[in-house]
């Protein structure tokens, strides 16, 4: 097979142009230029966080300002701060996406469908700057209502201690961002519903389940690897966001488990948008380490969820 | 099943009495509960309950009634059934909800600051009584996604090339795919981070320009890009690219004039769609492109305001005047995102493969 074709390339004909063949191989080479240019940016995220962070890891005590000692006194509190928000934020967002992925993919009409899948893509198209302003500004006087209904009926659970009087709260921050990771989860979640085999789900229904048992008995089994994914990527989006906790939150180092008050800790990426204005070179490098830091934990995040899905459609390929 | 003789003499009597249907409710139940729902709702309205909490009761009262009903007509497994379809439709208008009172509050509270002087005055007075717009920040914001842009659809036209006409699922393009991937999580303020410490190692501490916001807006863009220009790539069909290679045609050549106009109309919709989600980023910006109070022209030099820089400063400053102007321009930032997005439809339509 080899011996034909090797002859051929040996003697070219009139019609194939030999420009063409040089042609071809600057246009492959500008591609994969490009491929590599993308490698190299995500290796120079990295090594340009870590030259400039480097130095942030040890700082002198007084760097690290009142409140830590040490780099992993200063990052602990804005780590628990930026888990907290996230997982009030999965907490509400969860079951939001995986009901309208389902109205999505199995419940509505066709003529319905489109247009609630596009709603949603609105819902991602919102700047994140503007739900901080209509977090900041309308959302969190609407929610003081509900801090004090909370902190009177489940005041005894530590996490409802006494509510902030503005409703700049955590749980406000968490709701905020709840509604912007929503459409990343719903667009996953809705993908992997769809996919189930149609035989299988009719299958169920001729066997006399109502469509609630045939989605328990048919969608979730089959969409289970992508649902834990889109929950993670979702997570991961969550753990980044800055500006909605930025502009609902103000910059707190009280560690307290109480999500209704203000001084519970700021974001990683909260705290950097706060703070590098003051542009002193020490504490510029500190914030680029903890940037490296939420770098590295939303990169493992994304990372074992896209390697779930990949593993899930392996499996299914087979 | 120890007495076999019995069973038998019984089993045609008990098959008797099996229906062969199940007791349904009506078929329009649904409608009939949420005419109930409704009217309580009016009751408790009329009560002197306020709107809010009337519908949220009346909505319990629909996802109450309509179960119990079933359970009581239909049994457990039909009243599940009924729980989890009103559930499920719940979730849709709870979700829908933020998204209306989010759009109302931004036309309510922006478009009335909305006029001409607003449009073509920046912050920068040369006299005491000129007065303020956010014409600066406009010209700004396009400058950087325009810079953005630019980089950005190169790389990642490009990229997605490599990976369906020459990767063709090599070691190499299965890595890069995985890491474009991978990529759409990095946060945005990891992409200014980046950015900034690129900047200012090469340039010296105190950089700031609207160039180095384009750098990292492109990081966040690149990802988009491929995503959307492979998917595109790979719905062209083989025969395009076969017709073409039996006519001699070379590779480059086939892709240049015969696979990427072929997918033109799902890439511009896909470089579109791409802009409109980082042209409202700020946190990057913040980092690398600064703020300031002029009209800044040069791309290279100087700070560059973007309007969603804009509007964290106005929310920062708080008072009356400066949330008027935030909200503002926050109207004028939606209307960008939402007709990019339209265009992006549109764009899509014109310039689909025809058929037939």
């Amino acid at each position: 097979m080899t011996a034909p074709t090797a002859e051929i390339e040996e003697q070219p004909n009139d019609w194939a142009s030999v420009r063409g063949g040089v042609g071809d191989r600057i246009f492959s080479g500008l591609a994969l230029a490009a491929g590599l240019t993308i490698m190299a940016a995500l290796a120079g995220v990295f090594i340009f966080l870590a030259i400039k962070g480097a130095t942030g890891f040890s700082k002198s005590s007084d760097v690290y300002g009142p409140h830590a000692e040490s780099f992993l006194g200063y990052v602990f509190p804005l780590l628990v701060g930026t888990f907290t928000a996230s997982i009030i934020a999965l907490i509400i967002a969860v079951p939001l996406a995986f009901g309208i992925a389902l109205v999505i993919s199995h419940y509505a009409p066709r003529w319905v469908a489109t247009p609630v899948a596009y709603v949603i893509d609105l819902l991602a198209a919102v700047p994140s700057v503007v739900y901080g302003l209509w977090g900041a500004f309308y959302l969190a006087k609407k929610l003081v209502p509900m801090h004090e209904w909370l902190h009177e009926h489940l005041g005894f659970i530590p996490l409802f201690g006494e509510p902030n009087v503005s409703g700049r709260s955590p749980l406000t921050a968490g709701i905020v961002l709840a509604i912007m990771i929503l459409p990343i989860i719903t667009a996953i979640s809705r993908e992997v519903f769809s996919r189930t085999p149609r035989l299988h789900e009719e299958a169920a229904l001729a066997l006399g389940a109502t469509r609630w048992e045939m989605i328990r008995m048919t969608v979730f089994p089959y969409a289970r690897s992508g649902m834990v994914s889109a929950v993670m990527l979702g997570l991961g989006r969550a753990l980044g966001e800055t500006m909605a906790v930025t502009m609902v939150l103000s910059v707190g180092f009280d560690m307290s488990w109480n999500v209704l008050a203000t001084a519970s800790p700021t974001s990683i990426a909260a705290n950097i948008a706060l703070k590098y204005k003051e542009r002193s070179a020490d504490l510029l490098n500190v914030l680029v380490a903890t940037g490296l830091v939420l770098f590295l934990l939303t990169f493992l995040v994304n990372f074992a969820a896209r390697w779930i899905i990949g593993r899930s459609e392996r499996r299914m390929a087979r | 099943m120890n007495h076999p003789a019995t069973t038998l003499e019984q089993a045609p009597a008990e098959r008797m009495h099996i229906p062969l249907t199940h007791p349904r409710l009506p078929q329009r139940a649904e409608w009939i509960v949420a005419g109930i729902a409704a009217a309580f709702g009016a009751l408790l309205l009329v009560l002197g309950v306020p709107t809010v909490g009337a519908a949220i009761l009346a909505g319990i009262a629909f996802l109450v009634v309509l179960p119990v009903w079933s359970l009581a007509v239909e049994g457990r497994r039909g009243a599940t059934d009924r729980l989890m379809t009103g559930l499920i439709w719940t979730t849709f208008v709870v979700a829908i909800v933020p998204l209306a009172s989010l759009l109302w509050r931004v036309i309510d509270q922006g478009a009335g600051r909305i006029d001409g002087t607003f449009l073509s005055y920046s912050f920068f007075k040369t006299q005491i009584d000129q007065p303020v717009g956010i014409y600066h920040a406009i010209i700004g914001t396009l400058l950087v996604t325009l810079g953005a842009a630019l980089i950005s659809v190169p790389v990642g036209v490009m990229a997605a090339v490599y990976l369906v006409e020459y990767g063709k699922k090599n070691k190499l393009a299965k890595a890069i795919t995985f890491l474009v991937d991978v990529m759409t999580g990095i946060p945005s303020i990891v992409a200014g981070l980046f950015a900034f410490a690129l900047f200012t190692l090469i340039f010296g501490p105190a950089y700031v320009s609207g160039f180095g916001g384009s750098v990292a807006l492109a990081l966040l863009m690149i990802p988009i890009v491929v995503r959307a220009t492979e998917e595109m790539l790979m719905l062209v069909p083989d025969e395009l690219r076969e017709a073409a290679y039996a006519l001699g045609t070379p590779k480059w050549k086939t892709i240049v004039r015969i696979v990427l106009p072929t997918a033109l109309g799902g890439i511009l919709t896909g470089i579109t769609l791409a802009t409109s989600r980082v042209i409202g980023e700020t946190a990057p910006l913040l980092l690398i492109a600064g703020a300031t109070d002029r009209t800044n022209m040069n791309p290279f030099d100087g700070a560059m305001t973007t309007l969603p820089v804009l509007i964290y400063g106005q929310n920062l400053r708080g008072d009356a005047p400066a949330e008027a102007i935030a909200w503002g321009a926050a109207f004028i930032l939606i209307l960008i995102v939402m007709v990019l997005n339209l265009a992006a439809r549109i764009v899509g339509k014109i310039f689909a493969p025809k058929k037939g």
